[in-house]
């Protein structure tokens, strides 16, 4: 269980100091968890800081009980977290299959990655022995980030806006994606999200909005007052 | 052949035994086996200078040539000059490449002047890997020069590699290309210490349809420094691209220098270049993924040079 107390998070704007998170505290034990709210809200700040890329003003992290707020990102990775970049890394010279085989941590067999890709809508044959870089386009490199977390299999796997840039695969694939996911590693899987279809596989969902949680609940209390709320100011819609 | 002299025609040419085909070992300056095949004729320079004259016939397919080369001493200088004549029409794999185990606190060092012949249609490609070291401080010092001539419809494929250990290199690569020929350069080198490698590669498009394709991508690290002169010249209908891409760690420096000249209205030439360090969300990526920053930033080097 990861569980988030008291998170602040201000970085420097200029002379001043801009608050990006303030008091957020959060627990993630359900199987889906979604984190929505308006832009700049701070979510891919929150996801940050859970996967140790930024470290938090105030507030302590713990996963399992254990108090991770000083490790590393390599620490918390090995420590059973993963995190699915909101914009894909490119790399001259690593291949499709070199960036599997460092993310399950061995050396991986052609089929073992083949299936991994055919998980996300990519014909492995194609894929398999090209470089994870320019020569990709935003949607494929956003299908390998997601391969890259599912050949990990970590009790914890964040994902932000992994619905942007795959318009070609269609919602229902990636729902199917997380939901093997989950029955390969019985874990929690922490999705930052404004898609209403995914907001709809929730078991959890989280509001955030000016750097706080707003509201959190189950999909049935939160997602009504939600949509109805498009027009609320939150929202800004 | 001992075990030092093997490992080191394992490092530069994969060599774990006298190999298939043709070949001409040289160690210390000394013929250490040579063999011909009825396709591939290995001799002796007759011109008083050190180095073998190679012929590869017409009919020759998929037949390939090694001739590494291995130096054990310390304060050992040599130059070699060896010649390739490729006839219309042969299809041919050549493997070069030199190792160096100094010992000894004076330098190695080893020069070799590759001249290409190629006749019209016949296609080459050249591997060439170069690799020191030593347990004293001896300087070790590589310099290759690569010359080629194409006539039409030839094609040639360079690979040329530096491994790890050259203290100082020259690199020199000259070419020359008749209408449709085709040539195509992948440079990979890695320094680190206090090295330096200079590569300086100039490719004439004399010919319509002749084509270009150069890509060097090295990493400086250390205080080492690389320097990297980069020129295609279109003198007719041609098209050229030449890249180069490099990864500067510590305190190493690296210059590129490219230049493209257009004497045609029709060339169409290409340069790029790029010069960074390693960006710091690729680190971040593969840390994500359970790597330490140093075994990540060894990935991506290794991605890289590949």
């Amino acid at each position: 269980m990861l569980e988030l107390s008291h998170i602040s998070f201000a970085a420097s704007d200029g002379d001043a100091n801009k608050e990006i998170l303030n008091d957020v505290s959060l627990r993630v034990n359900e199987r889906f968890v979604a984190i929505t709210g308006p832009n700049g809200s701070g979510k891919s700040t929150l996801a940050k800081i859970i996967a140790g890329i930024l470290t938090p003003t105030e507030g302590k992290i713990f996963l399992d009980g254990e108090d991770i707020t000083g490790l590393s990102v390599t620490e918390r990775a090995r420590r059973g977290i993963s995190y699915a970049f909101q914009q894909p890394v490119r790399f001259k010279g690593i291949t499709v299959k070199d960036l599997i085989s460092l993310a399950a941590g061995r050396k991986i067999t052609v089929s073992e990655a083949c299936t991994y890709l055919s998980e996300v809508g990519l014909c492995a044959r194609d894929y398999i022995d090209r470089e994870v870089n320019a020569s990709l386009s935003g949607g494929e490199l956003k299908r390998i980030e997601i391969a890259t977390v599912l050949a990990r299999g970590t009790a914890l796997s964040v994902f932000d806006e992994p619905e942007a840039g795959i318009d070609l695969w269609s919602f229902q694939n990636l729902i199917s994606v997380f939901e093997k996911m989950h029955a390969r590693t019985n874990g929690s899987i922490l999705i930052i999200s404004h898609q209403e279809r995914i907001l709809n596989i929730a078991d959890k969902i989280v509001v955030i909005a000016n750097g706080k949680v707003e509201r959190e609940g189950s999909r049935e209390e939160i997602l009504p007052n939600l949509l109805a709320g498009r027009i609320c100011p939150a929202f800004g819609q | 052949m001992d075990e030092l002299e093997k490992m080191l025609l394992m490092q530069i040419a994969d060599l774990h035994k006298v190999p298939d085909g043709a070949y001409n070992i040289r160690k210390n300056g000394e013929a250490d086996g040579r063999r011909s095949t009825p396709h591939i004729r290995i001799e002796g320079r007759k011109d008083g200078k050190s180095g073998i004259d190679i012929f590869v016939s017409g009919e020759t397919k998929g037949e390939s040539v090694h001739i590494p080369v291995v130096i054990t001493k310390t304060d050992y200088r040599e130059k070699v000059y060896n010649d390739f004549y490729v006839e219309a029409g042969a299809d041919v794999l050549i493997i070069a490449g030199c190792g160096i185990h100094n010992c000894g606190v004076e330098t190695a060092e080893h020069s070799g002047v590759h001249t290409f012949h190629l006749g019209k249609g016949a296609r080459v490609k050249y591997v060439e890997k170069h690799y020191a070291e030593g347990d004293g401080n001896g300087e070790n010092v590589m310099n290759p020069e690569t010359v080629m001539y194409l006539e039409e419809g030839a094609r040639m494929e360079m690979e040329t590699t530096q491994i790890k250990g050259v203290d100082s290199t020259a690199r020199t690569t000259r070419a020359t290309l008749a209408a449709n020929a085709d040539l195509v350069i992948r440079e990979k080198i890695y320094t680190h210490g206090k090295q330096y490698a200079k590569t300086d590669f100039s490719v004439q498009l004399e010919g319509d349809g002749a084509g270009a394709d150069i890509v060097s991508r090295s990493v400086a690290a250390g205080t080492s420094r690389q320097e990297l002169e980069l020129r295609i010249d279109g003198n007719g209908k041609c098209h050229g691209h030449s890249e180069c891409d490099a990864i500067i760690m510590d305190d190493a420096h690296v210059i590129a220098v490219p230049a493209l000249a257009a004497n045609c209205v029709d060339a169409e030439l290409i340069h790029e270049a790029a010069i960074g360090k390693i960006a710091g969300e690729q680190l971040l990526k593969l840390m994500t993924l359970g790597l330490t920053e140093q075994e990540a930033e060894e990935q991506i080097i290794k991605g890289f040079l590949s």
